[in-house]
């Protein structure tokens, strides 16, 4: 069987301060998966990129990249390592094409190598026209899309994505979802990618990891997870206002203001029997929309289970 | 990596860092040759001619060496302790710690860009002193070598400072508090026969004293200190504080959480 792109045994991380931000996780990313980590601020999600990335000193445990082990080999592993970070960290003052190729002449690209490498990716990611401007002078989007071609530019086997579409406004975030399952599905790129927006990882990921106060919660398929969801929140609009919500029998309907109810749906249950119930007492719907997608509510539930058991513990 | 992409990753290195210290001539070239010039104006030319003879040698003559390693000292150190720190302040420094380049090329790239910038300026300096003297240098092979020399031990210390410095007040305090006095008190607009016995001790301890002199020994023959002591002294700077600097970066000191 092929070694898995990213393995992590046992990763601990314990700052200075005492705090510990990684508790023994155990990790496993396959090649050529599209693996979302998902977690709240603080959960550890940076901390293990960053040992991964060598940005951060690890405490304790074993991290391998294509089965090379970093603490025996990290400059070997690097080379199929690329990575895009959450915040902007390139010299704003360099011209972009300097900084595409500069990166490239970090891993050891020849000029002649990297020129033509750095046009194709700075014209797949429209920054063609601005690559002898100043990288201060790039929008937000273009400033990630700035760092993505950079990291690619030695053409990594491993992309680690950490916040990529942060900012960046719905157009360009789904130009450049497209640009990665384009990577992940043609050039066979494993892609590992930490989001604030679910829907960015249910829309693109086959795998996710969740985690919580340092430690793995789950790590399953996005479709095993989402089978898991036991309920799901619907907000109806309405035709005419509402004094107050109707009661359905079976269904906990709420009144999120006039023209608008909301009705939770449990497993099993069927939805017809929601808009019988409205028929009957002369309500008519316009439409219907979730109230957050999918798996944002399994997250939230598990984020906020995970946080009762600790207080419990505490 | 093999040879030939670490000498690409160095040279990819030292170009950026050239191009940095270049874009921004006004900052980094301009002001020392403006300063050393006002320094042959008013201490060579119109303070200098009242003195007289320094060692035997016309006072101008005497501090154009010494004006000309002052600013190689101060250029070297400064250009990577700003640059590295910047770098740091960015995080830019990212683009470096996550690619496959041996810590050691980082260093030496940046000590290869500050070593650039240092005889860069030492050049125009050099440039400029011609208006005022005419130099004549006795030993030139030495010249140019304790001038290298002496910027890479500087530019290694901005490499060092910058690592240690958490804000930008960091990095001015070294260069402030401590490299312009000890460049002042290092026999540049003196010989230090001049002084008593006990200070005479004291300038001993103080380094740049070692380079000024064999610097100033290479292009008029004249030293207050053995050469060979001062090329030593030199030679253990460098590989004290490379090593130190090398350490600091395989640990992460200053750059990794």
């Amino acid at each position: 069987m092929a070694e898995p792109a990213l393995s992590i045994r046992g990763l601990t991380k314990v700052y200075g301060n005492g705090f510990k931000a990684l508790k023994g996780i155990d990790l496993d990313v396959q090649e050529g998966d599209f693996y979302a980590l998902l977690g709240p601020n603080g959960a550890g999600k940076s901390t293990t990129l960053g040992v991964v990335c060598s940005l951060v000193q690890k405490t304790a445990g074993q991290v391998s990249i294509f089965g090379i082990d970093i603490d025996k080999d990290f400059a070997r592993a690097k080379y199929h390592l690329g990575v895009v970070p959450q915040e902007f960290n390139f010299n704003q003052f360099e011209r972009v094409i300097d900084i595409v190729l500069a990166q490239a002449g970090y891993y050891g690209m020849s000029r002649r190598e990297a020129l033509p490498r750095a046009e194709s990716l700075l014209k797949d990611l429209s920054l063609w026209d601005k690559r002898n401007g100043s990288a201060r002078m790039l929008s937000g989007g273009m400033k990630r899309r700035l760092m993505i071609a950079r990291a690619l530019m030695h053409r990594p086997k491993l992309l680690i994505l950490d916040e990529p579409t942060a900012g960046v406004d719905i157009e360009l975030r789904r130009s450049m979802w497209e640009y990665m399952r384009r990577i992940n599905r043609e050039e066979g790129t494993t892609i590992i990618l930490t989001t604030h927006y679910l829907e960015e990882a249910e829309s693109l990921c086959r795998n996710v990891g969740i985690i919580n106060h340092g430690e793995i919660v789950r790590n399953t398929s996005v479709r095993e997870l989402l089978a898991e969801l036991d309920t799901e929140t619907f907000l109806l609009d309405l035709a005419e206002p509402v004094s107050e919500a109707p009661a359905i029998e079976g269904f906990e309907v709420g009144k999120v203001d006039d023209a608008q109810l909301s009705v939770v749906v449990h497993r099993g249950q069927c939805l017809n029997d929601v808009f019988d119930a409205l028929k009957r007492d002369g309500i008519k719907v316009l439409s219907m929309r979730n109230r957050a997608n999918r798996l944002e509510e399994m997250f939230v539930s598990m984020v906020e289970s995970g946080n009762a058991d600790k207080e419990m513990r505490g | 990596m093999n040879p030939s992409q670490i000498a690409i990753a160095l040279w990819t290195l030292v170009i950026k860092e050239i191009r940095r210290f270049t874009r921004i001539w006004p900052q980094t070239l301009l002001p020392p040759s403006i300063t050393m010039t006002m320094y042959f104006i008013i201490f060579g030319n119109l303070i200098g001619s009242r003195i007289g003879e320094m060692d035997g040698y016309s006072y101008m003559d005497f501090i154009v060496p010494g004006l000309i390693m002052m600013s190689v000292i101060t250029n070297s150190y400064s250009n990577v302790a700003s640059s590295f720190f910047s770098n740091k302040f960015q995080r830019s420094v990212e683009e470096m710690m996550v690619s496959p380049m041996p810590n050691w090329v980082m260093l030496a790239g940046f000590i290869l860009g500050g070593m650039a910038r240092g005889l860069g300026v030492g050049i125009i300096v050099t440039g400029v002193s011609l208006f005022f003297t005419r130099i004549e240098v006795a030993h030139p092979l030495l010249t140019i070598g304790v001038v290298i020399l002496t910027a890479a031990l500087f530019a290694t210390g901005g490499f060092i400072n910058a690592l240690l410095g958490k804000k930008f007040d960091d990095i001015s305090i070294v260069p402030t508090f401590v490299l312009t006095p000890l460049t002042y008190l290092g026999g540049v607009f003196y010989s230090i026969s001049l002084l008593p016995d006990f200070w005479q001790g004291a300038s001993m301890l103080n380094p740049i004293l070692y380079m000024v002199n064999v610097f100033r020994y290479g292009f008029l023959g004249v030293s207050d200190i053995p050469v060979g002591w001062a090329l030593t002294a030199i030679f253990g700077f460098i590989i004290g504080l490379f090593a130190i600097a090398l350490w600091m970066l395989e640990n992460g000191k200053g750059i990794r959480s």
